[in-house]
């Protein structure tokens, strides 16, 4: 299976830590890039590069006011990749409950063999 | 009761983050002491209970558990066989368990096996106050591999039959 560039899918494009964070930062509002070098403690020319790679997946969209770009996330760009890793989620909690059900017998059973 | 633990209980708790690209982190609390985590971990008799699914019929389920042993699980899921196994690389009783794990069923080029694309699976098992935190890192050779793994989770997650699982957390409850 061949792996597109960052720039081409959204789902690397969040591989990256640093672009998780950007993504957390900017949050539900709106945000300018002087405001995420405050929020990230990344650089300048650092946070324009990553908001330029997550723009170009559309997972973040941008709106020019006056002599600010407003940077915000493009939540429905997010949904696949959250379904993608809940899915996952699903699967291992399904498992893992079962475990707690049978660690909470096991001590049941301990319990009444004491 | 410490303060730590939870009423009722903890269903549907683990999370799943991915902090590389190559990494999975499944992170779940207990209330149980640690020994009694990594004994469920690591006893057949023990894993057969929970790591399968409810549907799961059991074909083989062996455990070596010493540095250079192997382990094997191998279940059959709507007439399927699935089977995983790998071996330990180190072990320290209850707090950390280093194993590497391979799907026996995973698709590879030519001229390879599926032992060469072994993920390193790293369980941590913290316990603090009568709760045990429990961390599975799983770390693969490369990230179309990584996102592979998890794609799967798709298709288990929809072959479980989740009445079933209600049914059994109601009795439980």
């Amino acid at each position: 299976m061949a792996r597109s560039p960052t720039t081409a899918d959204p789902f690397n494009a969040i591989a990256e830590s640093a672009r998780r964070e950007l993504l957390d930062a900017i949050g539900e509002g709106e945000a300018t890039v002087s405001e995420l070098v405050d929020r990230v403690g990344l650089t300048q020319p650092q946070v324009s590069k990553h908001l330029g790679v997550l723009r170009a997946v559309d997972l973040v969209l941008v709106r020019v006011e006056g002599r600010h770009r407003w940077y915000r996330v493009n939540a429905p760009a997010l949904k696949p990749i959250h379904d993608w890793v809940q899915s996952f989620e699903r699967a291992w909690n399904i498992r893992l409950d079962r475990l707690d059900d049978l660690l909470g017998e096991l001590q049941q059973e301990q319990e009444k063999g004491k | 009761m410490n303060s730590n633990r939870v009423v009722g209980n903890r269903h549907g708790s683990a999370v799943v983050t991915l902090p590389g690209d190559r990494d999975i982190v499944i992170t779940r609390m207990f209330d149980a002491p640690a020994s009694l985590v990594f004994r469920a971990w690591t006893t057949p008799e023990l894993v057969k209970r929970w790591w399968g699914f409810e549907t799961s019929e059991w074909l083989v389920c062996d455990i070596d558990l010493r540095v250079g042993g192997t382990w094997r699980f191998v279940i059959r899921e709507r007439g399927q066989e699935v089977g995983f196994h790998g071996e330990y690389r180190e072990i320290v009783e209850p707090t950390r368990l280093v194993a590497t794990e391979v799907y026996e069923g995973f698709p590879v080029e030519s001229g390879t096996t599926p032992d060469d694309h072994a993920a390193v699976n790293t369980m941590t098992i913290e316990e603090s106050g009568g709760v045990t935190k429990l961390t599975v890192l799983t770390r693969h050779t490369r990230p179309e591999h990584r996102d592979a793994h998890i794609g799967s989770g798709m298709e288990s997650g929809m072959q479980v039959s989740f009445d079933r699982m209600e049914d059994l957390v109601r009795e439980l409850a």
